[in-house]
């Protein structure tokens, strides 16, 4: 009981002391206070973890395990709900480090933020329970809007922040919708006890209809298109330490969520319906990672193309998830680490291009930033990493992707379309890189649609005083610790175990509820073959390709031009407008749903 | 049990989403929310009731085996009010903000970002 507990309460109760206190600001105390609390979060969470070694640990809060029915609520743990946990503190720690270089007013108040933020998405990946699931995604919602529009004095976070509010807000409702839906048929919350009462009702319309709202409420939140529109109105605005966590992490956790609900409480009714679940998610996968890699390859506000990179790596992640296979979660879960590390250093990277050099278009920026040599190799290097270089853990959880869409029949065109997105995605990312940090090539060309791009080159071309040694620090041990990832002796197969677990319904069941399940079924992963290193230098090649045609200044044909300025125009800014999409999103996957899954 | 009230929240889910995507105005944008929060109360409470049914309190005065109204939802459309409350605080808190600092409540003419 105590470890897990206190993995959330010691930063909630940090977290609200701390912003109590604000208005007698002591920075270096809230700072440590900040920096101890996520500690220790972090040293429970891997006790627990330690505990939960190949089971799961079930803990009744108030002690009120089931007597015949639920009443209370749990926490129920396995590895990959606590690794996932265990990241959320992991990555907190360089974006607290992070905050005393990008926040000037008021700190303490974000630090209490962060804190808030921080036990939320622990909560969020440990209970086991569907209403708690909702408190604590409401609870991370809430303060991520508060965090993104932190500097409140400037237009775009407030904008940001606003967009972002309003459709999170929708899709946070539309998820209750769906669990009231859910309680009102089957008469429970706890997750086990719903997938075992669902097991019984069988697939029928309120079933699906509430599936339909839970899974658009949390693809929401994941950035899954059409629900993405807020992505690069709030990642653009937010302040850097913040991306570190909103980028890292945060829009996975959506995925996560998918991926808990449908494993617990929906699969026994759509058991009959994989191939279904499959294609509509994969195609959802498979459509974000090019919408978002394309649309990244489009943008010259750093900022905006990274959240769109954050988009393209979603779909990935949703491919890998939506295979519904062992080793397509384990993978996605090793790539989700990996990845998310390579994201948080790059976010750095930019944070501090954009301070120092008051800019953030690639094309104001070429080659300022030439002086900032160590900077300029960790960015290099984390773009590769998303680019799926071996031997980093994006490759390794890749590849474990890859083996599972080609053991599924229909699928084994996948791979292609997954380096196709790396290499778009990545390939992005190193033509600004070699722009901005080698001033190599032709600069970005004019963005007629980025509005504020007047006022930066208005700018007077000096530098400012702004601290470049730690923030580097920060960012190389972050794509270290992708390198090292990737290089942990077993971590392939004991991922995979614990994915086997994740997807284990009648053994979560039967640890929460009790009674008796067979053992699940471990699948045995191998390590990346020849095929796997194919698909890597692929995925580099192209990488290169990409990058050395835009830094060249080559251009699409200008009918593909004008498509994609007709899908950059959707992303209007507008809160009503994403709504809107969200609204038509939710209603064409219910539509599909209730075609499908009969 | 009637259908009337699932009508209802189906209602108040569908007029408060067109609300949000038309509004003009942050505080109406908000408001329209607010409706559209409203739609799950009702989905909650109606999920519930049971005709004929007492209040979830036991005590005396009440036969005992009488049937009652399920106490759970009450408990998460209370919970559902206090989360909402907060969602709205800090829109309304942004759209103060937006109002003092720029002079304008409406989406469309605060317009920084797009593309």
């Amino acid at each position: 009981m105590a470890p897990l507990a206190l993995s959330v309460l010691v930063p909630m109760i940090a977290g609200t002391a701390l912003a109590l206190t604000a208005s007698v600001e002591r920075r270096r105390a809230a700072v440590a206070a900040a920096i101890g609390a996520t500690l220790a979060s972090l040293a429970l969470l891997a006790l627990a973890l330690a505990r939960v070694g190949d089971g799961r640990t079930v803990v009744w809060w108030g002690d009120w395990p089931p007597r015949g029915r639920v009443v209370g609520i749990d926490f129920a743990v396995d590895g990959l709900g606590g690794g996932l946990a265990l990241f959320v503190t992991v990555l907190a720690l360089p974006a607290l480090l992070m905050a005393g270089y990008a926040i000037r007013a008021s700190a303490q108040l974000f630090y209490g933020a962060c804190l808030i933020f921080v036990a939320a998405m622990v909560g969020y990946c440990l209970t086991g329970d569907l209403f708690n699931l909702f408190v604590f995604f409401e609870l991370m919602s809430v303060t991520a809007y508060v965090l993104v529009g932190y500097e409140v004095r400037r237009r775009a976070p407030l904008e940001g922040a606003l967009t972002f509010a309003v459709t999170n807000s929708v899709g946070s409702i539309l998820l209750l919708f769906g669990i009231g839906l859910l309680y009102g048929k089957a008469g429970a919350l706890n997750m086990a006890q719903l997938g075992r009462a669902l097991g019984h009702v069988g697939p029928s319309g309120v079933v699906i209809v509430a599936f339909a709202f839970v899974c658009v409420g949390l693809l929401v939140k994941a950035a899954v298109v059409p629900f993405h529109f807020w992505t690069a109105d709030a990642y653009g605005v937010a302040p850097t330490p913040v991306l570190i966590l909103l980028a890292g992490v945060f829009s996975e956790l959506g995925l996560y969520g998918f991926a808990r609900v449908f494993w617990t409480v929906f699969e026994p009714a759509f058991a009959a319906h994989h191939d279904a679940v499959r294609a509509v998610f994969v195609s959802l996968g498979v459509l974000t990672g090019l919408l978002g890699a394309v649309l990244a390859l489009a943008q010259h506000h750093l900022k905006r193309m990274l959240a769109f990179v954050v988009v393209s790596q979603i779909g990935l992640f949703l491919i890998g998830i939506g295979l519904l296979s062992d080793d397509g979660l384990a993978g996605t879960a090793i790539f989700l680490v990996g990845d998310g590390l390579a994201k948080a250093a790059l976010f750095i990277c930019v944070g501090v291009v954009q301070h120092r050099y008051d800019g953030i278009e690639e094309r104001t920026l070429h080659g300022r930033a030439r002086a900032l040599r160590p900077l300029g190799a960790v960015y290099l290097v984390a773009a590769l990493t998303v680019a799926d270089l071996p031997p980093f853990g994006t490759f390794l959880g890749k590849a474990l992707v890859e083996d599972a869409a080609l053991g599924a029949p229909g699928w084994a065109w996948l791979p292609a379309v997954m380096a196709l997105i790396s290499a778009l995605a990545a390939g992005a990312l190193l033509r600004a890189g070699l722009r901005v940090f080698r001033g190599v090539g032709e600069p970005a060309p004019r963005d007629a649609r980025f509005a504020s791009g007047a006022d930066d080159e208005q700018r007077a071309d000096e530098e400012e005083d702004v601290a470049v040694g730690v923030p580097t620090a920060i960012a190389a041990v972050l794509v270290l610790g992708a390198l090292l990832w990737g290089l942990v002796p077993g971590l392939a197969q004991s991922v995979a175990d614990a994915a086997a677990r994740f997807t284990d319904t009648a053994g979560y069941a039967a640890a929460v509820l009790g009674g008796s399940a067979p053992a699940a079924v471990v699948p045995h992963v191998r390590d990346p073959g020849s095929t796997a290193y194919l698909y890597a230098a692929a995925t580099l090649a192209g990488t290169a390709v990409v990058a050395w045609l835009g830094v060249a200044g080559r251009s699409l044909p200008r009918a593909a031009m004008r498509a994609i300025d007709a899908v950059r125009a959707l992303h209007s800014g507008r809160p009503g407008d994403y709504v809107a999409w969200t609204a038509g999103g939710a209603a064409v996957l219910g539509a599909l749903f209730a075609l499908t899954l009969r | 049990m009637t259908v009337l009230p699932y009508l209802v929240a189906g209602w108040l889910l569908v007029v408060g989403l067109w609300g949000a995507i038309t509004s003009r105005h942050l505080v109406h944008q908000v408001v329209c929310l607010t409706v559209v929060q409203s739609s799950t109360y009702v989905l909650l409470l109606a999920v519930g009731y049971r005709s004929g049914g007492y209040a979830p309190i036991v005590s005396s005065s009440v036969p005992p085996s009488s049937p009652f109204v399920d106490p759970i939802v009450q408990a998460l459309a209370l919970t559902d009010v206090v989360v909402e409350a907060t969602v709205v605080a800090v829109l309304l808190a942004l759209t103060v903000q937006a109002h003092k600092r720029f002079g304008t409540a409406d989406p469309d003419r605060l317009g920084e970002l797009s593309g």
